[in-house]
């Protein structure tokens, strides 16, 4: 309780209420520090790559995908309480919508869905992440607590493992996207115009994330986590709710997926392994689970640790760990909720 | 003579070899607050659970103004119009506690699957809430976030958030339960001023009951043992010597 902000008092009486607060979170330090770190994540990896080093560019592609993904799962992880340790299949999902169609389409065979439009590709990825979301969703949902934890872990390792087995598709070995998704307008070999897409659709999922948080719909996912009873008798059936975020949430990651596969022009199992589930997890939780763009601070902060550490270091798993234990232990509301104290508000 | 709001026949509830619950029978009379009183363990708790929802009985039936709501789950009886409060209080803490209210209302305002309108500029939804907390006396926290605000004034929170859907029953879990001796009496002015709102109330406080109750029923180790009037009851022996601790 001591960790709260700091008593609000009421401003005034009369319609203190939404006008007042909205309009002093748009100026919150928050929000300011939300948009810099936007525009400073478009602006390093474009300078650099127009100074003539695509690394960054690279690097940075990689992490607005990632950060898709992140903030979908904070979606109901951080505002719906609900710790999916099987997210990562989602990423999968989508990228197989990609990779396998444009197999077909360069080896032949299964004309149905044989094809190279990226339109075509998202839908699918969307459609299949959709009814995956809600087949295991309806299942898992059921359950609570660490066996929500296991069964959504499960349901990961499953389409792992039919990953694997599906030799057609490379099993183990994985399958490398010959041709990336042919879009109207722009062309993803371009890194530029990749990164911009992937950059463009992180906004939009921000947004979105922000507009569902803010809803009807929003608060009642957020009352579920913290009180479930609470919900029902207030006379929400939060399993319905849960679900819908849910579905949501897998179609985000499955289209960040579609993303990855365009990026990597190569799928394998190992992209949906139980440990990259953990490490989106981890990406929520040290960026600041309930604050909407916190997995994105997540997401930075593990791929450019990652990519420092391991060139000191083959070891870097072990202080990298280090540090996860600390921020869990130490930070409440993770590096957002260390940076701006009202960044780890859940409203921001 | 009217029916009542809920009648309750036979109710069972084991939890193991524990008889929870043990073939309780009570009526809840129209406008009539009914105060349950017992000691601890005796099964107030679980009975009101079994009455909202939470808890699924192992026999009997709750019959809510004419309708079978057994087998109902909570939220759905929330919508036909029984509401209730926890006895460890239940706010959400990290919301304000207009928006604390706004939820309740909410609840009970068309359906949540809308996902794009913030909450906060919904008027319909805003509006009656605050009204609500005017009632209450809180209007002045309505921006407060509600973990900060005193045990009183929560418990009183909770209150506005079980009268958001105007329910035709309202079950009260000890709300007066760790209050001091202001906010009992604050407690007792409120919950007194709703005039005809049916009741069915769980008190330790027996200044409360004996103040606001029209009936009282007596709950020891899961069976009614007696119920009646305030008077009846105070001086029914077999209450004094099972629970008003006298010995005679």
């Amino acid at each position: 309780m001591s960790e709260r902000p700091a008593i609000r008092t009421a401003r005034s009486v009369e319609g203190s209420v939404a006008q007042q607060r909205g309009f002093a979170g748009r100026f919150s330090l928050a929000r300011r520090l939300t948009l810099v770190g936007l525009v400073v994540l478009a602006a390093v990896p474009v300078l650099a790559y127009l100074a003539g080093n695509t690394f960054w560019l690279d690097i940075f592609t990689r992490l607005t995908i990632l950060s898709i993904a992140a903030v979908s799962l904070n979606l109901i992880l951080g505002f719906g309480g609900l710790v999916s340790f099987g997210h990562a299949a989602f990423l999968g999902l989508g990228a197989y919508a990609v990779g396998i169609p444009v197999h077909h389409s360069i080896n032949g065979g299964f004309d149905a869905i044989a094809s190279t439009n990226g339109l075509f590709h998202i839908a699918l990825a969307v459609g299949v992440s959709a009814a995956y979301a809600l087949v295991t969703g309806a299942i898992s949902l059921r359950t609570r607590g660490v066996y929500f934890i296991m069964i959504t872990m499960a349901f990961g390792q499953m389409v792992f493992y039919a990953a694997v087995s599906i030799s057609a598709y490379g099993g183990d070995d994985g399958l490398t996207i010959y041709e990336r998704s042919s879009l109207p307008f722009i062309s993803l070999d371009n890194p530029l115009a990749l990164f911009a897409w992937c950059y463009g659709s992180l906004l939009a999922a921000l947004f979105v994330v922000h507009r569902i948080v803010n809803s009807r719909f929003g608060v009642v996912i957020r009352g579920a986590k913290g009180n479930e009873e609470r919900i029902g008798a207030l006379g929400f059936d939060a399993y319905r709710y849960r679900l819908l975020a849910y579905v949501i949430s897998g179609v985000m990651c499955g289209y960040a997926g579609a993303l990855l596969g365009n990026f990597t022009t190569f799928i394998s199992p190992a992209m949906m392994d139980w440990t990259r589930s953990g490490e989106l997890l981890f990406m929520v939780i040290l960026g600041g689970a309930g604050a909407v763009a916190g997995p994105v601070v997540g997401a930075s902060v593990f791929l450019l640790l990652e990519e420092v550490m391991s060139r000191f270091t083959i070891y870097w798993h072990l202080p990298f760990g280090i540090l996860l234990i600390g921020c869990v232990l130490f930070v409440r509301g993770g590096i957002s909720g260390l940076l701006g104290q009202p960044a780890g508000r859940r409203d921001d | 003579m009217t029916d009542p709001v809920m009648r309750v026949r036979g109710l069972r509830k084991r939890f193991g070899g524990v008889c929870a619950t043990d073939d309780v029978s009570l009526d809840v009379l129209v406008g009539e607050t009914h105060a349950i009183i017992g000691p601890n363990g005796a099964g107030k708790t679980t009975l009101l659970s079994l009455l909202s929802g939470q808890l699924k009985p192992d026999g009997g039936s709750v019959i809510f103004n004419g309708r079978d709501v057994t087998r109902l789950p909570a939220h759905a009886r929330a919508h036909v119009g029984i509401a209730r409060s926890f006895q460890v209080t239940s706010v959400f803490a990290d919301l304000t506690v207009h928006d604390n209210v706004a939820l309740a209302v909410q609840a009970h305002h068309g359906h949540s699957f809308r996902l794009w309108h913030p909450v906060r500029k919904e008027r319909s939804l805003r509006e009656p809430a605050f009204e609500l907390l005017r009632v209450m006396g809180l209007d002045d926290r309505a921006d407060w976030i509600a973990g900060n605000l005193s045990h009183g004034e929560r418990r009183q929170l909770e209150l506005a958030m079980a009268l958001a859907g105007a329910p035709k029953l309202l079950l009260l879990d000890e709300p007066m339960a760790g209050m001091g001796s202001d906010e009992t009496a604050r407690m007792i002015e409120i919950l007194g001023s709703l005039d005809g709102q049916a009741m069915l109330l769980i008190e330790h406080d027996m200044d409360a009951v004996f103040t606001l109750a029209d009936r009282i029923s007596v709950l020891v180790s899961g069976r009614i043992i007696a119920t009646g009037l305030p008077d009846h009851i105070r001086a029914n022996e077999e209450v004094r010597r099972a629970y008003l601790g006298e010995s005679v």
